[in-house]
């Protein structure tokens, strides 16, 4: 009784938690790893406005979950996880809505709302006749954490690695592509490629977002630690330095507070990043400027 | 050596149709390096369509674009193009001068921009006279101030010729005069094309006007009120025009002083 109401005694509960759990502990650093790729991405997400194609590709993993389980069990191949088949089909459906975007005259909305209907219908009908113990639907929708394993922290970290990569290498064709996609065309700069690429980093983000917050939420922890950022940082980087450390603070706060409280982890991390915007409108921006 | 290069932007027998519209119909226009002129027309008159075809962002439906006797796609690296700025997101995060830097994309391979496409970026803003703002965010940019910004792009790519979208719509007159004074010193060094529907630009550059109403004419300075009718097919223009000659001196286009 007592050791809940002194946050201190919890928190070092935690910790001891943190040395026996090995659970927890690759909760953990998941929660670590992936905060680095989605507030990279979250910030050209908020900056060239494109929340909506985010909301579509994490909804359009569920598909892949539920192909990827779909077909493991029904034709026994027991290397097609469900986070392989969410990656796949998380960059076709970036590929796809990227397509969609660069080439569609008008009513894109209308299509890529289709793409996230469509996505998420075919996940539950392959579930639907997913042979075998029913799937735990939830804990892909709404996320869970503690499902993390040893190799799904070195996956993480590797897919983290790979768009924090991607950012830095081409940082100023992306930022390009955002400001002035019209622009960098004529200085012979691919635009498409690079608007491409830029969902594919998204869609990869998502994906490492899912197990965290699940695809319903996912899109929150891209878009709010990125929108609270953008109110303090003038660059680019600047807010993605913000939103990082900002994802981080949230990840880790809403694992330990979620195992001291026995709360839900995902919606708890979802909670204290919107508390977190909340806050930051008290703060005057021009402090900053 | 073919008398080709001579010309900086030549255009023969050029058709652009959006769908069943025809929006130019068989033009043909030869603008010679060094020289400068503006771009007129009433909207929805194909001006905007042209300049498009000119930098190769569109592909007429018929005829032929040679820039600097190269294909617009091939002549790419030598023009500098300016967009308005009210296109812009003003809440994006950058700084003038990374937005300047971008002229300088052609140059880039991995990771961020050399020492030299830096110095040639600040060199640009030098030239529009914002070198002392190279670090401010766009957003707290005057109108005036984001449009030299957009300029300075362009001349970072060091181009023979610089297209200019209606560069004066969105900025209030005596920032106007100032980006005038910048055209006149460009306009010595470099060929530049400049959209617009501003009657009091077209006088400072150039003694010539390409005018686009579907077909294209040039008509040379300064223009009869009724080739300004012809263009815009309105009354209210040519009192404007008169306005703006009474007030500097010239009365030939009134009537009773």
């Amino acid at each position: 009784m007592l050791r809940e109401i002194i946050p201190l005694a919890a928190m070092s509960e935690f910790f001891e938690a943190l040395q026996t759990v090995p659970l927890l502990r690759y909760a953990l650093l998941a929660g670590i790893l992936s905060s680095f790729s989605f507030g990279v991405v979250g910030s050209f997400v908020v900056v060239r406005r494109i929340g909506y194609i985010a909301a579509a590709i994490a909804h359009c993993v569920l598909g892949g979950i539920g192909g990827a389980i779909f077909l493991s069990r029904t034709f026994d191949i027991p290397w097609l996880t469900p986070m392989t088949g969410a990656l796949t089909v998380a960059i076709l459906s970036a590929l796809l809505i990227g397509y969609v975007t660069l080439h569609a005259k008008e009513r894109e909305d209308t299509i890529i709302g289709a793409i996230w209907a469509v996505g998420m219908a075919a996940g539950l009908i392959f579930l639907h006749y997913t042979p075998g113990q029913g799937v735990n639907l939830e804990s892909y929708i709404f996320g869970n954490i503690l499902l993390t394993s040893k190799s799904d922290v070195w996956a993480t970290a590797i897919l983290s690695l790979v768009v924090v990569g991607v950012a830095i290498l081409f940082y100023p064709k992306l930022v390009a592509v955002c400001f002035d996609e019209e622009f960098t065309r004529l200085r012979g700069v691919n635009s498409a490629g690079y608007f491409l690429l830029l969902l594919v980093l998204l869609a990869v983000g998502i994906v490492l977002l899912v197990r965290l917050t699940g695809i319903i939420l996912a899109i929150a922890l891209i878009v709010l630690p990125a929108a609270t950022a953008s109110r303090f940082g003038q660059r680019l980087w600047s807010i993605m330095a913000i939103a990082v450390f900002l994802s981080l603070v949230y990840t880790t706060s809403g694992l330990a507070t979620s195992y001291i409280a026995e709360l839900p982890t995902g919606p708890l991390i979802v909670i204290l990043a919107a508390i977190g915007y909340g806050i930051s409108f008290l703060i005057p921006m021009n402090r900053f400027r | 050596m073919s008398l080709e290069p001579q010309v900086a932007v030549g255009l023969s027998n050029v058709t652009h149709k959006f769908g069943s519209t025809l929006v130019l119909d068989d033009v043909n226009a030869s603008i010679k390096v060094g020289e400068s002129l503006c771009i007129i027309g009433p909207n929805g008159g194909g001006k905007s369509t042209l300049l498009r075809i000119i930098l190769g962002l569109l592909d007429p439906t018929s005829g032929e674009v040679r820039v600097f006797g190269k294909s617009p796609k091939a002549a790419r690296k030598d023009m500098g193009y300016v967009p308005q700025s009210i296109r812009f997101d003003p809440l994006f995060p950058i700084s003038a001068l990374e937005i300047v830097l971008m002229g300088r994309l052609d140059r880039l391979r991995l990771g961020g921009y050399s020492r030299d496409c830096r110095a040639k970026a600040r060199d640009a803003l030098e030239m529009v006279g914002l070198a002392d703002v190279a670090s401010k965010p766009f957003a707290d940019l005057s109108g005036g101030q984001r449009q030299r910004v957009l300029i300075a792009r362009a001349l970072a790519s060091q181009p023979k010729v610089l297209l200019l979208d209606e560069p004066t719509a969105n900025i209030d007159l005596s920032v106007e005069e100032q980006f005038l004074e910048t055209l006149k010193v460009l306009q010595k060094s470099m060929t530049v094309l400049l959209v617009t529907h501003d009657l009091d630009v077209i006088s400072e550059i150039g003694d010539s006007v390409l005018c686009v109403n579907r077909r294209v004419h040039r008509h040379s300075l300064p223009l009869s009120p009724t080739t300004i009718a012809e263009i815009f097919s309105g009354g209210h223009r040519i009192e404007h025009d008169r306005r703006t000659r009474h007030a500097q001196g010239d009365h030939s286009a009134c009537r009773h002083e």
